[in-house]
């Protein structure tokens, strides 16, 4: 993989609130197929760095490219397109919609069809709308939640929305999804299960993702890799073992000893 | 639920074909109705369309917009100019009157150029203030209509403050009804797709929106150009009906009696906007008769609406009789 340029690729970044530095010089690399973790403890950095990989909000300095395409500066939508999709933090369904219209509105921004030909309901509009239907179907069958598609989005058991959130990114056709803390709230049950899901996608869709966590028993059990992030930087970066052992990385989550 | 609503019919474009069978029906048998029921039909279809079009903007995009009424006004003096200024030059010989095909039909192009000034209108304020959000697309929206209003009163071309008149009597149950149901049928068929789906999802979360690939500016201001184009057919129609516009006949409140409609019809089914705007045309018929008390009333009327939610409750019947039809489909039951 080192030969080839690299799916995801952040030079040097910083995000700065008038005085508050979020992030500082902070670099990485993911590269295809990969499942990396970003730890780190509150306040590290790790959502601000997520909205500023998908656009939300644009670093002060540095550079960030995706499959080898520079991405700083362009608004989030541009930025799903070219095939970065993410969950956030804190459930963001589309609350009017149900299950299934939720994941569908995944699929509008490669839609043929536009307006006209959405009022006149022609042929090649039906046509679309089926396909889009059935994909979608079947997505959600995959993941088990075709029982409930005809429910509304905040019905759903919490455990039911973080998946769905999740089903609703993956329907972006994405090459790398980034999960805000997908096991936040979740019970230990839901937790394996989310793991379990981790796996699914990756072996089904073959896609890359970077996966925000609090919770270390989900991140150490599946991770390739871990980024440790503490107070807008980069501290530490191995495999579960390397990091664990990391006294950089102890000293952020426990403190620093001073003996 | 807007989310879990389910097609008219099997294909939405029966219900058009229906809708404006219904509208020919009725101009054919024009000469049964006293001109006052006419009259009221016809500005409760104007209205339909004002409500039925702004609830593209505000109900399923989630878009205050203050300046409804100034898109109408483009409308309305679009066309007026178009039937009693350009086209007698260009046409000197063409009847409009006549009831050969293509003076019956003569109203269509009118109606849609008068559509697309306004649209092109939308556009250019749409375009930049669509950025804004809140209470700033609101200040920007009500101080365009202010704009348009003022502007229109200082153009001696269009005879300013004193308005035009002698304006062709050429709107009829035909063309308002007609039009009324081609709103309706656009704004259904529009929403109750993926593409429309996009609308929804701006309304309730932008950012996930934009997460999920959707260009959020655009579709605001899709739904902005396409609520202005309505607009500016329903002003066309207005101007035909009553041969006589004026600014001030377009003026704020003229905007705020549609936002009344659109939010009493529950800010996001058609069919429910629909139904409270004809509920408000008739509620504004039956207070003639209280002169003075008239507004006292009005108020009184319209804050019950909003606790008892009247169009609100007959929507949901409509589309329980829609599942009886056959290709219809039962709505699963939402809490």
């Amino acid at each position: 993989m080192s030969d080839t340029v690299p799916l995801l690729e952040a030079k040097h970044c910083s995000l700065r609130f008038g005085g508050l530095a979020a992030l500082t010089d902070v670099s990485l690399q993911i590269n295809d197929g990969e499942l990396v973790g970003l730890i780190g403890p509150n306040g590290a950095g790790k959502t601000s760095l997520f909205n500023i990989l998908t656009g939300v909000y644009k670093p002060t300095e540095g550079e960030i490219f995706f499959e080898g395409y520079p991405t700083k500066g362009l608004p989030p939508h541009r930025i799903n397109n070219l095939g970065v999709a993410r969950t956030f933090q804190n459930i963001r369904l589309f609350g009017s919609l149900n299950v299934r219209m939720n994941v569908r509105t995944s699929f509008i921004a490669r839609l043929r069809n536009g307006v006209v030909h959405t009022v006149r309901r022609g042929r090649s509009f039906r046509l679309e709308e089926a396909e889009i239907q059935e994909e979608g179907r079947r997505l959600l069958a995959f993941f088990g939640l075709e029982e409930a598609s005809h429910h509304p989005s905040r019905s759903l058991p919490y455990g039911d929305q973080r998946r769905l959130e999740i089903v609703r990114a993956l329907a972006t056709k994405p090459r790398l999804l980034l999960l805000d803390e997908p096991a936040a709230g979740m019970n230990p049950t839901e937790k394996e299960e989310l793991k379990r899901l981790i796996g699914q996608i990756r072996a089904e869709f073959g896609t890359a993702i970077l996966l925000v966590e609090h919770d270390m028993k989900v991140v150490m059990g599946i991770c390739e890799r871990l980024i440790v992030l503490d107070q807008g930087r980069v501290i530490s970066e191995g495999t579960p073992v390397e990091v664990r052992a990391d006294p950089k990385v102890i000293a952020a989550y426990l403190g620093e000893s001073h003996d | 639920m807007f989310g879990t609503a389910t097609p008219i019919f099997k294909n939405p474009r029966l219900g058009l074909a229906a809708g404006l069978a219904v509208a020919v029906l009725l101009q054919l048998c024009g000469g049964w109705i006293d001109p006052y029921t006419t009259q009221v039909i016809i500005f409760a279809a104007i209205n339909v369309i004002l409500a039925v079009s702004l609830n593209l903007v505000m109900g399923e995009t989630g878009q205050f917009s203050l300046c409804h009424a100034a898109f109408m006004a483009v409308g309305a003096y679009s066309s007026a100019i178009l039937t009693g200024k350009v086209l007698p030059s260009l046409l000197p010989h063409f009847s409009w009157t006549g009831i050969s095909l293509a003076s019956q039909l003569s109203f269509l192009p009118v109606l849609l150029i008068a559509g697309v000034i306004a649209a092109l209108a939308g556009l250019i304020v749409g375009g930049p203030s669509l950025r804004l959000r809140g209470d700033y697309l609101a200040m920007v929206t009500l101080g365009f209509g202010e704009i348009i209003r003022v502007l229109l009163q200082n153009t001696n071309a269009v005879g300013g403050a004193r308005g035009m008149e002698g304006i062709l009597p050429a709107t009829n149950l035909f063309w308002t009804v007609g039009a009324a149901v081609a709103t309706l049928y656009t704004m259904i068929a529009l929403v109750r797709s993926t593409y429309g789906r996009g609308f929804l999802a701006v309304r309730d979360d932008e950012i996930a929106a934009a997460a999920m690939g959707i260009d959020t500016t655009k579709f605001k201001v899709t739904a902005f150009v396409i609520g202005a184009f309505f607009a500016g057919v329903a002003g066309a129609l207005y101007a035909h009906a009553v041969e006589f516009i004026s600014p001030e006949g377009f003026n704020f409140l003229r905007s705020f009696e549609i936002i009344v409609m659109v939010i009493l019809g529950g800010l996001g089914r058609p069919v429910a906007v629909a139904i409270a705007a004809i509920l408000i045309t008739l509620l504004n018929e039956w207070l003639r008769d209280f002169s003075q008390y008239r507004m006292v009333i009005y108020a009184i009327i319209i804050i019950l609406f909003m606790i008892l939610r009247p169009a609100e409750r007959l929507a949901p019947l409509f589309h329980q009789l829609k599942s009886l039809l056959p290709g219809g489909r039962k709505t699963p039951v939402v809490p």
